[in-house]
């Protein structure tokens, strides 16, 4: 066999920050912490060569700031950290939210709560498409299952937070950080889109103001509608998921980031013992892809699969509607659910007769 | 096709690299493709493992649980891992590191002196080269071409000079299994 097309093997890690400054970050603020560090290090030796700037701030909240700056300079830039980091972090994101600026938060998580331990885990689901801060926001959040997607996602996360003004979010974990696997790098971005709106010196015209605190209650609140109006039409447009094997499915699993790739092969070896099983991987975890649910009449259950203690299944349950039982399998901590786990549960809705 | 390796032992032994320059060569040859470390807290000194899956199709587990083949490196290794081999799978152990083998006769086992071939070579450091050797005279998946294709890549600029005494290695390890072959097909159990 031949190599097909070019494609390097990386980390995960490393694939986010090569796609970043091919996508045309230049500035990269950050402080380290396990599991991304390799992030971190790769803008720390990469970003100043494509002339950007690489600067390890002396603490998260400090480096969300900075991002805040950033973009509000209208340039292309982004943080990284992990679950107790993001969590400092939360008061500065939801003043990107408020201001409207688009900017790309990395969270390689761990598990939790507290400072947790660096073992793969997804427990900052509904941290991450809950808001996460205060007040009425939601921030766009996309979960790569590959190296491939944590480059492609991350190009993406910045197309549709400059498109749609908003903070994005890439959320993995240990394991897609620090895996490597074969990936095609987009090419380089050499345009970027205009943005009329940002502080950048307001010579030969009129001023732009980047506000977090409008001056009236009536602005407040117009502010809310116009966000409200924004997230509507990010939901009705944006919605991802890739769907495997569910067209004739009865029983369909679904499981985002990491935790998929083990339900694809629980579902591939149970469609070898004639059990009709597919895979719903949502893409976008803000906005949750809940269309994808209505496209597959002859599913009688669902098996949402998660490495936390059950906080996808909430979106699964709302998106299903009751209209047929959703199981539910995981734990928090840093458990990886190994797939002859999600097998025997599947098996035991199947055998159960599906309606429990 | 699909073949899922382990490699395990002590960190500073190699066992990282040695499973990223096989992912570099199944890359190499067209193959799909996942590499997935994981070690304990130290660098040096801890424990290491890593898992490596070759596919002419999308890796969709990138975790082994049930490895085709493991290389181990040393006794806990070999107590964790060696149970977990798929019957008619392959182990390859480092005989000088380790006491015994693993305790079943349905898998392939070659216990290679590696320790004592990379210090006769004078290049101590490189028994996991050795290994890979053996890997690649028991294994077709990736030819010994492919791999050292690899390592030429992966090898970084400032141990360039490793590279030579990795070849070797690889060569002997190569020889030293491909020789016991011939005398008498693998079986279970025993040291060397």
């Amino acid at each position: 066999m031949q190599e097909p097309t070019r494609r390097v093997l990386m980390k995960g890690n490393e694939a986010i920050g090569e796609a970043a400054i091919r996508a045309g970050c230049r500035f990269y603020f950050g402080y380290p912490i396990t599991p991304q560090n390799e992030l971190l290090e790769y803008m720390a030796s990469h970003l100043p060569a494509a002339g950007g700037v690489f600067l390890q701030s002396e603490s998260e909240l400090a480096g969300i700031s900075m991002l805040y700056g950033a973009a509000a300079a209208g340039k292309r830039a982004m943080v990284s950290s992990s679950s107790p980091g993001i969590s400092l972090m939360q008061e500065g994101i939801s003043y990107l939210a408020s201001a409207e600026l688009p900017a790309l938060i990395v969270n390689i998580s761990r598990g939790g709560p507290g400072l947790g331990r660096i073992a793969p885990a997804q427990s900052d689901y509904l941290q991450a498409t809950k808001g996460g801060g205060h007040g009425d926001y939601n921030i766009l959040v996309l979960a790569p299952a590959s190296v491939q997607e944590m480059a492609d996602l991350t190009v993406l996360a910045f197309e549709l937070a400059d498109a749609y003004r908003v903070p994005a979010m890439v959320l993995g974990d240990g394991i897609v950080g620090q895996m490597m696997e074969p990936v095609a790098l987009p090419p380089p971005v050499t345009e970027l889109p205009p943005k009329p709106w940002a502080a950048t010196g307001c010579e030969g015209r009129p001023r732009n103001l980047i506000l977090s605190a409008p001056y009236t209650d009536a602005e407040l609140v117009e502010l809310n509608r116009r966000l409200q109006r924004k997230y509507a039409a990010i939901r009705a447009r944006e919605q991802r998921a890739e769907c495997v094997l569910m067209d004739d499915a009865e029983l369909g699993i679904v499981a985002f980031g990491i935790a998929a790739r083990l339900a694809l092969a629980a579902a591939d070896n149970l469609r070898e013992r004639g059990y009709r099983v597919g895979v719903i991987r949502p893409v976008t975890l803000w906005p949750f892809p809940e269309t994808a649910f209505r496209a597959y009449p002859a599913v009688r259950a669902y098996l949402t699969v998660e490495m936390n203690e059950g906080q996808m299944v909430q979106d699964v349950r709302l998106a299903v509607n009751g209209a047929v039982p959703v199981h539910f399998l995981g734990q928090g901590g840093g458990y990886v659910p190994p797939v002859d786990a999600i097998e025997e549960q599947a098996l035991a809705i199947l055998e159960g007769g599906l309606a429990r | 096709m699909k073949r899922e390796y382990t490699f395990a032992g002590f960190g500073g032994q190699g066992i990282l690299f040695m499973g990223q320059v096989l992912a570099h060569a199944a890359m190499f040859a067209g193959f799909e493709t996942s590499w997935m470390p994981s070690y304990g807290p130290e660098m040096r000194g801890g424990t290491a493992n890593c898992s490596v899956v070759i596919s002419d199709r999308k890796v969709r587990s990138p975790l082994v649980y049930r490895p085709d083949l493991a290389v181990v490196f040393n006794n806990p290794s070999l107590q964790k891992f060696g149970p977990r081999v798929k019957p008619g799978g392959t182990v390859l152990m480092v005989a000088d590191l380790i006491d015994g083998g693993p305790d079943r006769d349905d898998v392939a086992v070659y216990p290679v002196p590696a320790r004592g071939i990379a210090e006769r070579l004078g290049h101590p450091a490189a028994v996991n080269m050795v290994m890979a050797g053996a890997l690649l005279a028991v294994d077709p998946t990736v030819t010994p071409e492919q791999f050292e294709a690899a390592l030429r890549t992966v090898t970084p600029a400032h141990r360039l000079a490793t590279l030579g005494a990795n070849l070797q290695a690889i060569r002997e390890g190569m020889g030293f299994v491909t020789a016991r072959r011939q005398d008498r097909p693998a079986t279970g159990g025993g040291g060397e």
